[in-house]
């Protein structure tokens, strides 16, 4: 193992425990959808179980794999000393001890509240607690990538920021803005009421404060995606990036786009006045643009890589495509898979078409076609990339590793499909049971759900692929030269300049101004009215 | 900076594209006045049940429809079965005395957020006669999928 890369390694070893748990989870709540009588069944486990996933496999695998990420994008993009390591350690052990109370708060049944803990539902006050330093080790985590730049910038001062390493900061920016949200509501609000220092807590209140935070958390796991696939894939399909400074743009498009949209995921609620519902929904719009400019560049770049390979014709540039090559099926499945999570997006996003499929099936269809797949592939095809360069050891088992993604799209096809079916049928998200007094509605879909069943259990087994890859990796890889970290150079040979777009601190600024636009009078509107709290619940 | 032709133009079409999605919200939502449940009214959820806007629950004739007044509570709908009649608009209110539910009617567009404090209410018209099912779809606690109830849409001036 090279010292260099102990930091990252420990990140990103939490991450795939935390996602070998997390799909374990996965496995029960799957097969409860196929209504066999399986031993130990019940709403206490089913429940229980779909707060661990969706808390490992959301909050925890995704957290600790982007700041192993960042470590190795700032050390190999930025320079070896640019990253404290003492500083780094702290964060990492902070954020495990935060996962590590969550996950027993959730685990000793008194927090089966799902990963959203709206309230009144009143989990274990170490359930909020565990949250909170998580964030707080990613804040951490924040601050050294951004001291890593400023380091690096003394140096550079006429250079554009390395590509890989403007995504990484774009990641932080957009996180520092939405924790935010989630720092008010969690140490402000639940941690006192759960711990009874304040009695009552206003719902819709809460639930501002949280969507403030849930959405931009979506660009939080995906914008670590799109630095690998402007910033990596290119170069692993042996072709160059179609045009970096529309990267850049993209990337600031988010900054400033990402978190005035919150409401989006309130449009069924009370209490919230329609107009600026309808505010957010342009917002939500008009962040499709920058993934719709991403998917030209990063196709223009993988047919560049096609024909420097040697593809000639309309289509056979895709033929020439290394598909063998794990990092790049499994990036350009995760970006198929995406293009289907985005149109499915649009319609949860269009204001009155909402109420048709508003907590239904169809939302967690579509959440495991976006984040489950999109950013999952995404990082476990960089996993394959990461390792050897890491640790210096071959890819073990290298053939399952290569099958993996395909399984996971076929797994994940069945199980989505199936699920933004039976959405459109009605079929409630989250729920234990369908008998529902034997209605026939509710008959009709638990015939499609079984196909689920079907999808979850092929889901889980590449899953399990992956994880063995990993493992094998690294216990019985063999030692031998470590690959060099290389990212995609732009078709433009000039190099980049230090322009507009990679001015982050004034991009901050004028994202922090939108926040303020899309909140500050909805949130005063809600403290202006007489509202009345509620107590804590637990029926669990 | 500089931009390949073929770039350009997507992102003209793209912009086009995400234009249309807006002007097709904004003439729904003011043409038709098609808009999510956003209603703003707040209640004690300590003192919702004795609350005179939610003593008498059910179904009463208004001048222009009809008016459901429901309460949404772990793990039940009150009252369990609805009954109205089609082609005529029907205002719902709902409100709950404990945790977030969700009230959805399967087969409609009914679907609104039910949240401790707060009173839902939206207006909808029932053209199709039948029984629809009624699913709570919030997570509230291990009895979520036992939450639902029944919507009976009569036909006009039949004995339904
Ligand atoms: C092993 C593959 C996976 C399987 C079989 C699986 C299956 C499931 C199932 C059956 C549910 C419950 C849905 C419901 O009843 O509402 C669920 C929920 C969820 N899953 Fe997955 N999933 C997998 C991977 C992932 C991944 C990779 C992610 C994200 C990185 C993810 C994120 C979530 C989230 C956030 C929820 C929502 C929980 C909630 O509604 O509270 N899943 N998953
Ligand atoms: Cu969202
Ligand atoms: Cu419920």
């Amino acid at each position: 193992m090279n010292e260099r890369y102990r930091l990252p390694y420990a990140n990103f070893t939490v991450a795939v425990l935390a996602f070998f748990v997390g799909a374990c989870m996965a496995l029960m709540q799957a097969l409860s959808r196929a209504d066999l009588p399986l031993p130990l069944r019940s709403e206490q486990i089913y429940y229980l179980s779909m707060t661990a996933h969706g808390v490992l496999m959301a909050l925890v695998f995704t957290t600790f794999f982007i700041m192993g990420l960042g470590y190795v994008f700032a050390r190999t993009t930025l320079g070896q000393d640019t990253v404290n390591e003492r500083v780094g350690w702290i964060s990492f052990f902070v954020a495990l001890i935060g996962t590590v109370l969550t996950a027993g708060a959730i685990l000793s049944g008194t927090s089966t509240v799902l990963y959203t803990f709206y309230p009144p539902l009143q989990a274990h006050p170490l359930f909020y607690i565990g949250a909170a330093l998580l964030v707080v080790g990613s804040w951490i985590w924040c601050w050294l990538m951004i001291r890593a730049y400023r380091l690096w910038r003394r140096d550079h001062a006429e250079a554009a920021i390395p590509l890989a390493m403007h995504g990484m900061l774009t990641t932080v920016i957009v996180w520092i803005l939405a924790t935010v949200g989630i720092a008010i509501e969690v140490v402000g609000m639940l941690i006192p009421w759960s711990l009874g220092i304040t009695t009552t807590i206003d719902p819709v209140l809460a639930r501002t404060f949280f969507w403030w935070f849930g959405h931009p958390l979506v660009y939080f796991w995906l914008l670590p995606a799109y630095a690998v696939w402007y910033a990596v894939l290119p170069r692993v399909a042996g072709g160059r990036l179609f045009s970096d400074p529309l990267a850049r743009v993209v990337f600031v498009l988010f900054i400033l786009l990402s978190t005035p949209v919150g409401f989006h995921h309130q449009f069924a609620d009370p209490g919230i006045s329609a107009g600026w519902k309808l505010a957010h929904t342009f917002a939500t719009l008009a962040i499709l643009f920058p993934s719709l400019l991403t998917a030209f560049t990063i196709i223009a770049s993988l047919e560049v890589a096609g024909r420097l390979r040697g593809g000639k014709g309309l289509f056979n540039w895709i033929a020439r495509l290394p598909w063998d090559d794990p990092l790049v099926s499994c990036v350009i499945l995760a970006m198929l898979t995406f293009a289907v999570g985005g149109f499915g997006g649009a319609i949860n996003a269009a204001y009155a078409m909402n109420a048709m499929v508003h907590n239904t099936a169809w939302v967690q269809g579509h959440f495991h076609l976006t984040v489950g797949t999109a950013v999952a592939l995404t990082f476990m095809g960089t996993a394959y990339w990461l390792l050897p360069r890491i640790t210096g050891k071959e890819l073990r088992l290298k053939p399952v590793a290569q099958v993996q993604p395909y399984l996971w799209v076929i797994g994940m096809g069945l199980f989505s499909i199936v699920n933004h079916v039976t959405g459109m049928m009605g079929m409630p998200r989250r729920v234990y049971d369908l008998s529902y007094g034997g209605s026939p509605v509710a008959a009709a879909w638990a015939e499609w759900t079984t196909i689920s069943a079907v999808g979850g259990v092929v889901l889980f087994v590449s899953a399990m692929m992956f994880v063995l890859v990993v493992f094998a990796t690294v216990v019985w890889g063999k030692v031998g030269q470590a690959p060099a970290f290389e990212y995609a150079v732009p078709l433009d040979p000039a190099e980049p300049r230090a322009s507009v777009w990679d001015r982050m601190g004034l991009w901050t600024v004028a994202a922090a101004a939108l926040v303020l636009i899309a909140y500050l009078y909805p949130i005063l509107q809600l403290l202006s009215m007489e509202r009345f709290g509620s107590i804590g619940w637990k029926p669990f | 900076m500089h931009v390949d032709l073929y770039e350009k133009f997507w992102m003209w079409l793209s912009g086009v594209l995400l234009a249309l999605f807006a002007a097709a919200i904004i003439y729904t939502a003011a043409a038709q006045a098609i808009q999510p449940p956003s209603h703003v009214e707040t209640i004690d959820p300590t003192t919702s049940r004795t609350d005179p806007r939610f003593v008498s629950l059910g179904v009463t004739e208004t001048a222009d429809g009809q008016q459901v007044v429901v309460m949404a509570q772990m793990f039940a709908f009150t009252p369990t079965e609805i009954r109205v009649t089609a082609g005529r608009p029907v205002t719902f209110r709902l409100t709950s005395p404990d945790v977030i539910h969700g009230f959805q009617i399967v087969g409609s567009n009914a679907n609104t957020m039910v949240i401790p404090g707060y009173v839902s209410q939206y207006t909808i018209t029932f053209n199709r006669p039948g029984e629809y099912l009624i699913v709570c779809n919030e997570y509230c606690g291990l009895g979520h999928h036992l939450m639902y109830g029944t919507l009976i849409v009569e036909a006009p001036g039949g004995e339904g």
